[in-house]
């Protein structure tokens, strides 16, 4: 038993070589036994490695088989295992010997955990295609058939993926046998492989000739696509956008149009969700004529939906639906057959509805123009903007810019600055986060003026809050605004208020001061930092909190490169030899950190 | 909405459905005179008695294995230095599950422990064997844990063990304690490899300068070993108790169930898990209600039941929107009136709800009987079975010492014709809903050997005891038999009384 490993196949690549150069690979192969995870998945993934030291025959005859078995592993070391073996043929000897690559890419498709059966079916793929006709009816074939015939569902949801890469290249008796075996999947007693076969009906189907998609796909579609399991039905929604591409008009409105139409007025919420998210492809693949007929009076019925998950899926397709309309008539049809539903769903019940319609509505105004959009989107517009549910606010204002671009911001500034206040001073501190975040891209839209006017003191109102990730966004959101209007702009405007607050009582708000300094020294430049910051940064040296202490010396580390040689020796120096003597050990940390980075000592 | 039931092939009076049983099937312990009365096995109805196969003392098989198998848990350990007849309150079965092909069975127990045993296999020499369990598979499901949050204990207590279907070689299961849903899988392995090329056999490290080819290890066969490993944990979506779980025949989600909530999940996904069922009022002293038991229909991967501590069950429909807050169906019986008392309320609590096989049917228990409901009926249950009807006049001591509150399972058998359930002084009961016979049976270990006919016992109400019948008041309410199960295809039972578990076989088979 001991020996029974050794070298009895002997005439490895690197059989010749040094012992130095083996005990590298030496120590792969046992790591692949090691107990530890990551060790195991280290000497898998230099997988090649070891098996270009043993060559392609002790690679086939000793490594494979020990593959084969080692399917026990953690599902890491498996899924680096399925992707390792989708390169390997090069490694077994080619081409000619790619079948060596199937029983351990074999068991991996059995196992239980799905991202490793995908990895596995995935390099199966991948291999079938250096397999030659011949060994591709050989061997691939074969496994394919073993598979979708196997007792555990594991396997025959594996195969599934698999007939569409061995189906173009074999001959006719074996296209007839893989699509014997396909439609038995279709109809498999377990709910998993009819949803696995369902899931690869369009991929199937692209490979098939067009007559066979026609008689026998088809049914398939429409057998799934009425399965008594609604997780069954709604995949075949995603079949109905691949076989409709393969199909001419007619076709599609024969073959593909009462599965569809069947689909979008399910008994089940989730197959009408399912329609709902896939309606830009469904557009797409059935054209715009049946989009005319068919779709259009669907998507309406979508947005009215009894259950709230679907009309918020139909609501965030509504732009795309839109653009997507054959240009002439376009206008029309949104005006007649779209806005009106729109319109309701403004005011819909559930929020996550009125948030989704709020985040795609403003694309809109674009494809209307300006006159319409100022009689009939406007209303729609400043109506979210009012409306209770901070997200909706928060997605009208985030796409501001769409609007912008057609109409200008002034006719919405009225409306949007309460709404803006409003959010800014929300309860929650998430909210008044969003609305941060766009203030930079507010502040370009607006101007500066109407900035100075109404906004500034919001953004300087946010320095003070209370929660430490608004006072961060608040600092981080001036810089940006600096660099959106200037340093002058900054020196008359923030600089100024931002130093007041260096004499603050509250200890958080005098470290805001230096926390701004950081993020301001470098937009404002050397000027206004030497003659305006530096000064109060020193002065804080003094401070008598520990905590304003050592952000001093952050700070003066910090703005130091944008200071001149003159001021560091003079001004900066003493102040951070005296903090590197702090009786405080953080702040004699930084103070000392600062002077090696800034080279003062 | 509406739901549309598949259309069953059944004979059906006007309200009262009969399937069409296979010969043979019948239980036999229906006396040929039709009257509930239990019968003695000699006035049988000849065509098989119960009888006991084994009786498997957890710990005990639990210690065994542990020394063959090197199965590193405290307690394990623990168990083996006790006295097997003394069972802890960490060893009382808590759960009973045989997965679906009737070839395993497994038992969770208030210590944390699942045990699995396996059936032994079919041999020509030893026919008497055959239903034999022995143990296959013992782990550590869930430990006790400390919620700092909250100051609460959380208990290892298995709640509910269920089998998922199989999907491979491996055998997988869920297991709930109070609040934490973890996904099991049982696994054998009887292949090693061996050979590595820095040491040696022995493990001795080899000087690398010795080294001139390079070994593959090989994998030789060894023992057969099971090992279980965790592989999800599905954690934090629950803030009161889970009572339930069900794995839906979509076989891609299972739903868990807590006194006021009933979530969703998928088996893939850990992370989050969708609110399907929310009871919860606004103001916690409004509530009236809880949930005692969810269960999804066995075909219809849209269709579930809940039940509630108000004796009512609600059936939700997942296809008319994603939240089931409203029902589609609602099935209550209506109070009778006469019966009305102090403890109607506690007594109407459903302890389990349990679709047939077929899907036609809902079985309720609550304290004193057993009901079946077709799901075409509404507003009163088909049957009504009284367990132990005995205990009306001792309710308020019943009530005194918590027994009241004892949460009892019930099982269908494989064709849904019998149905079973527990009771005190160790009986378990037997309906047969074709003939309407019943049946208390003993799984005791001083009235049961191995391959013993059980003699079927009866309680006396009134003053005058007849020989082999036991009185009312002297029954044991400390030795209760909550949990049981029946195999899927085949009459042999597994019932769990404490820290002991029976299995019976019925003699024809």
């Amino acid at each position: 038993m001991a020996g029974a490993a050794g070298p009895a196949a002997g005439s490895g690549a690197a059989g010749g070589d040094g012992d130095d150069s083996l005990y590298p690979i030496a120590v792969l192969i046992d790591e692949l036994r090691n107990e530890d995870v990551q060790l195991r998945l280290n000497s898998i993934k230099k997988l090649s490695t070891i098996a270009l030291a043993l060559g392609v025959e002790r690679t086939r005859t000793e490594l494979l088989p020990f593959l084969t078995d080692t399917i026990y592993d953690e599902d890491e070391v498996l899924l680096a295992l399925a992707e390792q073996l989708g390169n390997f043929t090069g490694l077994v000897g080619g081409p000619d010997f790619a079948h060596c690559l199937l029983p351990p890419l074999e068991s991996l498709a059995t196992v239980e955990e799905t991202v490793v059966r995908d990895k596995a079916v995935e390099s199966l793929r991948q291999i079938s295609q250096e397999h030659t006709p011949v060994a591709l009816e050989a061997h691939f074939v074969p496994l394919v058939k073993r598979l979708a015939s196997g007792d555990w569902f594991t396997s025959r949801t594996s195969a599934c993926g698999l007939f569409s890469v061995c189906y173009p290249r074999a001959s006719i008796a074996v296209k007839g046998e893989i699509k014997q075996y396909f439609r038995s999947l279709c109809s498999d007693d377990t709910p998993m492989v009819r949803r696995a076969a369902a899931s690869k009906l369009g991929e199937f189907a692209k490979v098939l000739e067009l007559d066979s998609v026609k008689s026998e796909i088809v049914p398939l579609f429409t057998n799934l696509a009425s399965d008594e399991q609604d997780s069954v039905r709604l995949l075949a929604v995603e079949a109905c956008v691949s076989i409709a591409q393969l199909l001419s008009q007619e076709d599609i409105e024969a073959l593909v149009m009462p599965t569809l139409r069947q689909a979008a007025e399910d008994k089940s919420w989730r197959v009408r969700y399912m329609v709902a998210d896939k309606f830009s492809e469904l557009q797409k693949a059935v054209g715009p004529k049946i989009t005319l007929n068919d779709l259009i009076p669907a998507f309406q019925n979508l947005l009215k939906d009894c259950e709230a998950e679907v009309r918020a899926a139909a609501a965030h397709k509504v732009k795309e639906l839109c653009e997507n309309l054959p240009i002439e008539g376009r206008e029309t049809i949104i005006m007649n057959q779209i806005l009106p539903y729109i319109k309701e769903l403004v005011s819909d019940t559930n929020q996550h509805v009125k948030s989704a319609l709020a985040s795609v509505i403003m694309g809109l105004a674009t494809i209307l123009g300006k006159e319409n959009t100022i009689e009939h989107l406007l209303p729609l517009f400043l109506a979210q903007l009012k409306d209770e549910c901070p997200e909706v606010r928060l997605n009208i204002i985030s796409n501001l810019d769409c609007v912008n671009e057609v109409i200008g911001i002034r006719q919405l500034s009225q409306s949007l600055l309460p709404a803006i206040v409003e959010l800014a001073e929300d309860a929650k501190w998430r909210v008044r986060l969003a609305i941060i975040e766009y203030m930079p891209l507010l502040a370009g839209q607006l101007g500066v003026e109407f900035f100075d006017e109404k906004l500034n003191s919001l953004c300087m109102a946010w320095l003070v809050d209370h929660v430490y990730a608004i006072r961060e966004a608040a600092t981080s959101n001036l810089m940006k605004l600096v660099q959106k209007f200037g340093t002058e702009w900054a020196q008359n405007t923030i600089v100024p208020k931002v130093l007041v607050m260096a004499n603050d009582p509250n200890y958080l708000h005098r470290m805001t001061t230096l926390f701004c300094i950081n993020a301001l020294s470098e937009a404002c430049g050397q000027e206004i930092t030497t003659k305006q910051m530096l000064p109060i940064v020193l002065k804080m040296a003094g401070d008598q909190v520990a905590n304003v202490r050592f952000n001093v010396a952050k700070s003066l580390q910090k703005i130091g490169p944008i200071l001149d040689t003159d001021a560091l020796q003079v001004e900066v120096k003493p102040v951070l030899q005296k903090l590197g003597q702090d009786e405080d050990m953080d702040v004699k940390y930084f103070a000392q950190e600062a002077i090696s980075v800034l080279a003062l000592a | 909405m509406l739901l549309s039931l598949p259309a069953l092939h059944l004979q059906t009076s006007e309200h009262h459905p009969l399937f069409q049983l296979p010969h043979g099937r019948l239980g036999p312990w229906c006396s040929p005179t039709g009257s509930p009365a239990p019968l003695s096995c000699e006035t049988g109805c000849g065509e098989g008695t119960w009888i006991l196969v084994c009786r498997l003392l957890v710990p005990t098989q639990v210690s065994l294995l542990s020394m063959e198998e090197d199965i590193d848990t405290r307690k394990i350990n623990n168990s083996f230095l006790r006295d097997h007849s003394y069972a802890t309150e960490a060893d009382i079965i808590s759960t009973v599950e045989f997965n679906h092909t009737g070839e395993l069975l497994a038992t969770g127990d208030k210590g944390g422990r699942v045990v699995i045993f396996q059936r032994e296999q079919e041999s020509k020499n030893q026919v008497h064997r055959r239903g034999e369990y022995n143990v296959y598979s013992t782990f550590q499901s869930h430990e006790p844990e400390f919620d700092y949050l909250k100051s609460l204990e959380i208990e290892e207590k298995i709640n509910k063990i269920r089998w998922l279907p199989q999907q491979n070689a491996a055998y997988f299961l869920l297991s709930t304690n109070d609040k934490t849903v973890k996904l099991w899988k049982v696994s054998e392995r009887d292949k090693r490899p061996e050979g590595y090329n820095l040491k040696d056999e022995e493990g001795r490290l080899r000087d690398p300068a010795t080294i001139t080819t390079l070994r593959v290890p090989v994998l030789r066969p060894m023992d057969l070993m099971v090992e279980a490993t965790p592989r999800r944990v599905f954690a934090n979506a629950h803030t009161y108790h889970i009572n339930s779980i069900s794995v839906n025949s979509d076989y891609e989600t299972y739903m868990s169930a807590d006194d006021l909530r009933i979530n969703l999940w998928n088996f893939e996904i850990t992370n989050q898990s969708f609110n399907i069922v929310d009871i919860k009022p606004a103001n916690m002293e409004e509530l009236t209600e809880v949930i005692t038991a969810a269960e999804f229909h066995p075909h219809h991967c849209n269709t579930f039941v809940y039940s509630s501590s108000k004796g009512t069950i609600r059936l939700c429909d997942m296809r008319a929107s994603a939240l089931c807050d409203r029902h589609t169906k609602f099935f209550e019986e209506p109070e009778d009136p006469s019966n009305r008392s102090f403890f109607s309320e506690i007594i109407s609590s459903i302890s389990d709800v349990k679709f047939s096989h077929s899907g036609r049917y809902i079985m309720t228990r609550d304290y004193l009987t057993v009901k079946v409901w077709d799901l075409n009926m509404e507003n009163r249950p088909i049957e009504t079975y009284q367990v132990h009807d005995y205990l009306r006049s001792k309710l308020c001591s019943l009530y005194e010492n918590d027994c009241i509150f004892d949460k009892f399972e019930c099982v269908w058998n494989g064709s849904d014709s019998v149905i079973m359930t527990g009771s005190y002084n160790n009986f378990f009961r037997m309906f047969d809903r074709n003939t309407k016979r019943d049946v208390t049976l003993e799984a005791s270990r001083e009235n049961s050997k191995p391959r013993a006919i059980l003699k079927p016992r009866k309680v006396c109400v009134g003053g005058k005891r007849r020989k082999d019948e036991i009185s009312v008041d002297s029954l044991d309410f400390s030795k209760k038999i909550l949990h049981t199960a029946w195999h899927p295809s085949e009459n042999i039972i597994a019932v769990a009384a404490t820290n002991n578990l029976y299995i019976f076989q019925d003699k024809v088979n």
